[in-house]
């Protein structure tokens, strides 16, 4: 208690040099904060994203299914075993069926993948219920906006597509644009198509046939049986989080360094003050301090700096952190190359977690930091610092 | 911790400091044999470098005899632990220092106040603790000050009052007057000399200064760590008849 209220009264004493010290402690620990909010907020919205349009609450896939391998999709289709099409039918789970195909625009033939969908289906946030109602004669399709870009389809557009069906047969047909949905998904989006499910079975010569099986969130999964295999959240995020790790490491390397910086600042504050100091510290013996009540004395009064800085940081930051996370950051255009679009705003998370264990961490590094040099203390006579020597 | 009243306050026993030198050992102090009672006004007088702060450094239980024995307030100085070293300090000794040795940062009161935060002196007790101390001095209307803004006989005096506020048994006082002009020296003896009469408190002096040996009541000359002369004298006159 003593030692508390010395160091406070130390620590305020030093006036310009302290608020400076805190300042920059503060700086770097809100910066903390709110580059691993944005990481935290990145990959929040990432797996949203993938999790409601693309993954649900997991996949069945066909045994053969790989979706890095293209050369993979004549093989990997088949009629749903029991279990499965129990929970389809439920509505616990939908039916993908995957074909590879070409798109000719103009004279070229860029190749694409056909997903044929449920229309009706509600375990993912696809608007497949465009699919429903076919105007036209031709079947017609759904693609997303990155898509439409690259193509240069717009809704209406009717537009020839080609494939193989399941005897190796190519054949063609027209398709129309029913609908182009906007998603911060690329995998759904870019060379992908949607077409209803039924009409891409009969196409492909695969009636009752899927390739994958998703699973809606709040869905039970199943035991997989026969041909199938089931892929769980943890799996299908994998990508997602080692990406995510990658960029997070990337920034914990800047964050390290503030880290650095401040710790610095505190190290050299403490090194300098033991010495400027060190009548003081001989005064303090002579009045009946011990040398640990010494050591102590200077370790509050460093780690203090933390105390003040979160303090100060708490009153200048929150007002700020909490705007970002409410209105979020616009997002530049070069992050969709990464693969993971993040949407147009970026919304931090700050997780009590992540609030909480920043301040314990700067706390106790500083701590740390403001005690090594104490360890000085301990070898000091009371008699060489009221010299003025260290011994 | 209490002094048996039949025992002398200070006494040591063939004391002897002595520094390792890179050839043989320097000898600060030399077989010192010499016994305080409680309320003296004595001073250790010599030249520089004849060992008056090492004397006051082992008697204030800051430093260690290499030889002999130095009892204070019955208590064997070469056998006390930092903590109880530290702990006679913080109940029984005050200092007073060639410099003040105030903590900047801290208002006339708090320098004041601080061995009081050390002894663990309830808040009320401590308020008037330190205002009768700054009384003392006569700085009751500086409290609030900051060191920085005292001239060099005020900090002095605040040094004093620091030293006496916890009404301390023994007050040793290591060349006070050396930073200080005549009239500040005079003035702050003169303090010396009351809280002596009035309470009581042994004060033991290092110094070479002529202002403050014709106070003492008794000087004991050092030269080369050995005594040399311990000489009793009256009161100066004039200071006899002082009053405030
Ligand atoms: N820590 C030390 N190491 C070596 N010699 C010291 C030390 N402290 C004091 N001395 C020596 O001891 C002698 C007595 O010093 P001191 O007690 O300071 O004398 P005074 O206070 O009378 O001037 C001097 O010669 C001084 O150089
Ligand atoms: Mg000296």
């Amino acid at each position: 208690m003593l030692t508390l209220k010395l160091a406070v009264r130390n620590l305020l004493g030093g006036g310009m040099k302290t608020w400076l010290r805190v300042g920059v402690l503060s700086l770097s620990f809100i910066t903390i904060i709110a580059m691993q909010g944005l990481y935290q907020g990145m990959y929040g919205q990432a797996t949203e994203a993938s999790v409601s349009t693309e993954l649900g609450g997991g996949q069945y896939w066909h045994l053969r299914y790989d979706p890095l391998d293209l050369l993979s999709l004549p093989d990997a289709h088949q009629t749903l075993p029991e279990g499965l099409s129990g929970l389809v039918a439920s509505g616990a789970a939908t039916p993908i069926l995957v074909v590879q195909g070409f798109l000719y625009t103009g004279g070229d033939l860029q190749p694409i993948l056909m997903k044929g969908i449920d229309p009706a289906q509600r375990v993912l946030s696809i608007p497949s219920s465009a699919l429903a109602d076919a105007a036209g004669s031709s079947p017609p399709v759904l693609i997303g906006s990155r898509m439409a870009r690259d193509s240069g389809l717009r809704v209406g557009d009717t537009v020839t597509i080609r494939w193989r069906d399941a005897r190796g047969t190519f054949d063609a047909t027209e398709v129309q644009v029913a609908h182009i949905m906007s998603t911060t998904v690329m995998t759904v989006d870019s060379g992908q198509m949607w077409l209803p499910l039924a009409a891409l079975q009969k196409m492909a010569r695969m009636e009752g046939e899927a390739t994958l099986v998703v699973l809606a969130r709040d869905a039970r999964p199943i035991a997989a049986s026969g041909e199938w295999l089931h892929k769980d959240l943890d799996f299908l995020l994998s990508d997602l989080n080692a990406m995510v790790r990658t960029k997070m490491i990337g920034g914990s390397v800047a964050y390290l360094i503030l880290l650095f910086l401040a710790m610095l600042a505190i190290l050299d504050t403490q090194i300098l003050s033991i010495f400027h100091r060190r009548k003081e510290i001989g005064t303090l013996m002579a009045l009946g301090v011990t040398r640990g009540g010494v050591i102590r004395l200077f370790t509050v009064e460093g780690a203090l700096n933390a105390v003040l800085a979160a303090v100060a940081g708490a009153v200048y930051a929150t007002p700020l952190l909490f705007l970002l996370a409410r209105a979020g950051i616009p997002m530049p255009a070069a992050i969709e190359s990464s693969g993971y679009s993040l949407g147009e705003r970026l919304y931090p998370t700050y997780s009590a977690a992540l609030v909480f264990g920043t301040t314990v961490l700067v706390l106790v590094v500083t701590t740390v930091v403001s005690y090594m040099p104490t360890r000085r203390i301990a070898r000091l006579k009371s008699t060489d610092a009221l010299r003025g020597r260290l011994t | 911790m209490t002094t048996p009243s039949e025992s002398p306050l200070i006494r040591t026993r063939d004391l002897v400091k002595a520094y390792p030198m890179e050839q043989g050992r320097l000898v600060a102090l030399n077989r010192v044999n010499l016994t305080f009672e409680k309320g003296e006004f004595a001073g250790l007088v010599g030249p520089s470098g004849s060992g008056k702060t090492t004397l006051l450094n082992i008697v204030g239980s800051l430093d260690q005899p290499t030889e002999g024995s130095a009892e204070v307030l019955g208590h064997r100085i070469e056998t006390l632990s930092h903590a109880e070293a530290a702990e006679l300090r913080s109940r029984h000794i005050g200092f007073i220092f060639q410099t003040h040795n105030l903590f900047p940062v801290y208002t006339v009161f708090e320098n004041v106040e601080f061995p009081l935060l050390v002894l663990g002196m309830p808040a009320a007790l401590r308020t008037q603790a330190v205002r009768d101390a700054l009384d003392w001095v006569k700085l009751g209307d500086r409290a609030n000050s900051k060191p920085a803004q005292l001239s060099g006989g005020q900090s002095q005096r605040v040094a004093i009052a620091r030293a006496i506020v916890k009404r301390p048994a023994l007050v040793l006082a290591d060349e006070p007057t050396a930073n200080l002009d005549a009239e500040n020296s005079r003035r702050i003896l003169e303090t010396m000399v009351q809280l002596n009469r009035d309470l009581q408190t042994t004060f033991l002096f290092a110094t070479h200064d002529d202002k403050v040996i014709r106070h003492l009541r008794r000087t004991i000359r050092l030269n080369d760590g050995s005594v040399v002369a311990d000489t009793s004298t009256e009161p100066t006159p004039q200071l006899a008849g002082y009053r405030p």
